[in-house]
């Protein structure tokens, strides 16, 4: 309890997960809504722009809350990390800065209008919004990965006399390597979460037989675009994402897939438990010399093991690491092969009718949102014990005047404020889906579209 | 080039206080110049398509200030950890509030968050005023750039040092006079029957309670930061400050009692700029006072990052500023015109 580091790391852990549910959606959302509305242009039918309205109310309630639980983020790095934000400022505070000026004000501006302005925009202006708000979002997203890019594998900063780092090249922060993949396999990722609901919910209607027409392009759209994403999240932006972390983080990778012994033709460990205090991984299921070919390209490569590796530089919580990686890939399997028969289906023209496969559907749309958490958590884990990947240390970049007390206080107020926004997140939304795509709930309040007609 | 951060600095916050402020301002206001569903609704598409953008001045700075003064960005976070954590919760509920309001047409649910919108528009103004206090007055910096303080002590500005003192619990009741001044002349000029005739009372009411306090937050500083006056007059840009500050005041009055609505809002944000630019002239160049020892003061020389660092910045800066301002030049006029009750759907 006294110790502030670890409750320094649990709320950040915990508000920058609880978050990151909500942009997820948005950014997979803010795709999946251009792309039912370019079908609605092209001629497609009422049941798109149907369809693309629905799934718009839905992305304004998880962009409210991803702007509400986004704003303490911002400042966490400095109420909780201010050792770590004086020493990496001058580097990390140009991304974070350029989220403002180049991301959030776009969608801030773009958001009331996609929301509230369609019958004033038309159709084509409209659509021209929706297109805006994809970018916003994602530009956020390339800022923030590039950020904890920084922090994975730092470059383009120089040492400064005074100890701090400072920008050395821009342009090599900016296009960093590890930036480039990871905001690939994240954006993937998103887009995996926004299709499982958009199937969720389609599937949902489909089982009760209501709103046929939303519920088929829904169904249609989220199958297809959960295939696709949930093929790319694994091959090749994860395929990328491990070159990386084999490249740069080869403890990391030991770690995550519980290797203690170093050697050639390193098998991929499937499923096992491992165990730290005897250097093992218990009843393993193992895939011959795959690791390496994996990490390097070559069924034969030497794959270094934890062993080769001063436990200084261990990653803290092995265990924690080991399962979340291996959460996230068994999931994203899972999400290949369910799509994959979903699409089958559908291309059989037989997905309305197949029942079991529609409850399946229903219910699959939290796994997406777990495996990009555990995703997350495999990132961040495996950083460990840095805070900047070979420059600072974890333990050095908490704020030195903050005691455990007020930590341990606000972590528990944010986790009762979030129980309360979490809940009535969900039964807005269960309400919106209750209700149907033609069901208008009353959303005059912030409606200034009608006013500015008369103007 | 650290001047020219210090400058950046004070113009994105400044421009959060102007923009965010009126709609902190209808939110503290709203609950006595709107009484019904219908009128609130008035209030809140006033500001509906505003108040997001706005909020994002505050980030912006926050980024600036990460990137050009990092040093006083860990410092003053950390070192108001309980405070900033208040203002952070008061902020994420004023925004649900805003956004869950209208996704049901139930009157306690309503109610409900008018209330919660009402509080936390409110409460923020107070607590970023008095933070402004804390600034001005001095903070106990350690020998390595730290302090910590407790939300109140001994409410002095002279023994033990809490966030809250006489002088900063001044600042803070300034502020939310001049914000509820401010956002009533918004809604003024946004709205139009009772909401606009309410409004302008309440305007009425807190402009010479605004000019009070003025004058006197401006004699208490003299009094806790000796030679505060000293250093104003020496400064051309405060100078210049003073002038707008002055004029502000003088105009939104004016403009208020002969029916010129948007001036006298535009008043208000002169009056605004003024303000905060010429406590920046003034503070200019120390960022943050070290209670004490003034030696161990933040100042743009000790805080700021590396050169490279800032030049980095200024080549991308004045571009993404460039298209901020161009989005609310662009949202100014989408939204232009008054928002009548009657268009305020059943």
């Amino acid at each position: 309890m006294d110790d502030p580091l670890f409750w320094h790391r649990l709320q950040f852990g915990f508000t920058a997960t609880f978050h990151y549910i909500f942009p997820q959606l948005t950014m997979g959302l803010a795709l999946l809504v251009v792309v039912m509305k370019l079908a609605a242009l092209r001629g497609g039918g009422a049941a798109w722009d149907d369809a693309a309205r629905f799934w718009t109310r839905i992305l304004g309630l998880g962009f409210a809350l991803g702007v509400v639980t986004g704003i303490p983020m911002e400042f966490q790095f400095g109420t909780n990390w201010a050792a770590f934000s004086r020493t990496t400022g001058g580097v990390i505070g140009q991304t974070l800065a350029m989220e403002g000026l180049f991301a959030f004000f776009l969608e801030s501006t773009l958001l009331g209008l996609l929301l509230f302005g369609e019958r004033r925009l038309g159709p084509r202006r409209h659509f021209v919004v929706a297109c805006g708000l994809l970018l916003g979002s994602w530009l956020s997203a390339y800022f923030i990965v590039t950020t904890n890019a920084f922090m994975q594998h730092p470059v383009g900063h120089a040492l400064a006399a005074d100890g701090s780092y400072q920008v050395g090249d821009l342009a090599a922060f900016l296009l960093n390597p590890w930036a480039l993949v990871q905001v690939l396999h994240n954006q993937c990722g998103a887009v995996v979460s926004g299709a499982f609901c958009v199937a969720s919910v389609g599937a949902f209607w489909t089982l009760r037989g209501e709103h046929a027409d939303v519920a088929r392009v829904s169904l249609r759209t989220g199958v297809i675009a959960g295939l696709v994403a949930s093929m790319l999240v694994a091959f090749p932006t994860g395929h990328w994402q491990g070159r990386m972390v084999a490249a740069h983080q080869p403890v990391a990778l030991a770690a995550m897939e519980g290797r203690f012994e170093s050697g050639p033709r390193a098998p991929l460990a499937v499923i096992g438990q491992p165990d730290v205090a005897n250097r093992t991984l218990d009843n393993p299921v193992r895939l011959p010399a795959l690791l390496s070919w994996i990490a390097y390209g070559d069924f034969s490569a030497d794959v270094a093991g934890l062993d080769a590796f001063a436990e200084d530089v261990w990653p803290t919580n092995v265990e924690l690491l080991y399962y979340a990686f291996h959460v996230m890939v068994g999931l994203g399997t899972l999400f290949i092969a369910l799509m994959g028969l979903a699409t089958l289906q559908l291309l059989r023209r037989r997905l309305a009718t197949t029942r079991p496969l529609l409850w399946v559907l229903a219910l699959a749309f939290p796994f997406p949102f777990i495996a990009n958490t555990a995703g997350w958590m495999t990132a961040e884990f495996g950083r460990q014990p840095w805070l900047v990947y070979g420059l600072l240390r974890t333990a050095d970049g908490a704020s030195p005047t903050v005691h455990a007390g007020a930590t341990v206080f606000t972590t528990l107020g944010f986790a009762g404020l979030y129980f309360v926004l979490g809940v009535l997140f969900l039964a807005l939304v269960g309400r919106e889906v209750a209700l149907g795509p033609h069901g208008h709930a009353a959303h005059s309040a912030p409606d200034a579209s009608a006013h500015a007609e008369d103007a | 080039m650290e001047t020219i951060w210090f400058g950046i600095s004070a113009f994105v916050l400044t421009m959060y206080v102007v923009l965010d402020g009126f709609d902190f301002g209808a939110g503290a206001l709203h609950l006595f110049v709107a009484r019904d569903d219908r009128a609130r609704r008035q209030v809140l598409s006033a500001i509906g398509p505003f108040w997001d953008g706005n909020e994002v001045w505050l980030l912006a700075g926050g980024g600036v200030l990460f990137l050009a003064f990092p040093a006083v960005l860990a410092s003053v976070l950390s070192g108001f950890y309980l405070a900033i954590m208040l203002v952070l919760w008061v902020l994420v509920l004023r925004g649900i509030a805003l956004e869950f309001r209208s996704h049901l047409a139930d009157r306690m649910w309503r109610a409900f968050w008018d209330g919660t919108f009402w509080i936390a528009s409110t409460l923020a103004p107070v607590l970023f005023g008095a933070a402004l206090g804390n600034l001005v007055r001095g903070v106990p910096l350690d020998a390595d750039g730290w302090f910590a303080l407790p939300l109140f002590a001994s409410w002095t500005t002279t023994g033990e040092l809490g966030i809250l003192d006489w002088y900063t619990v001044l600042t803070g009741v300034l502020a939310l006079v001049a914000i509820v001044h401010h956002g009533a002349l918004f809604l003024a000029w946004k709205t139009d029957g009772v909401v606009r005739a309410r409004s302008l009372v309440a305007a009425r009411v807190a402009f010479p309670v605004l000019v009070l306090l003025w004058i006197a937050v401006s004699a208490a500083t003299e009094v806790v930061v000796p030679g505060w006056f000293d250093a104003l007059l020496s400064r051309p840009v405060a100078w210049a400050g003073a002038v707008l500050l002055v004029a502000g005041l003088v105009v939104s009055a004016r403009a208020r009692a002969t029916g010129r609505d948007r001036a006298a809002f535009l008043g208000s944000c002169a009056f605004l700029l003024g303000a905060l630019g010429a406590t920046a002239a003034a503070l200019h160049p120390v960022l943050v006072r070290a209670a004490g020892d003034a030696s161990r003061s933040f100042t743009v020389e000790n805080a700021a990052a590396d050169p490279a660092s800032l030049a980095a910045g200024l080549r991308w800066w004045p571009a993404g500023c460039v298209l901020a301002l161009g989005y609310f030049a662009l949202l100014f006029r989408l939204h232009r015109g008054k928002i009548a009750l009657d268009d305020v759907d059943d």
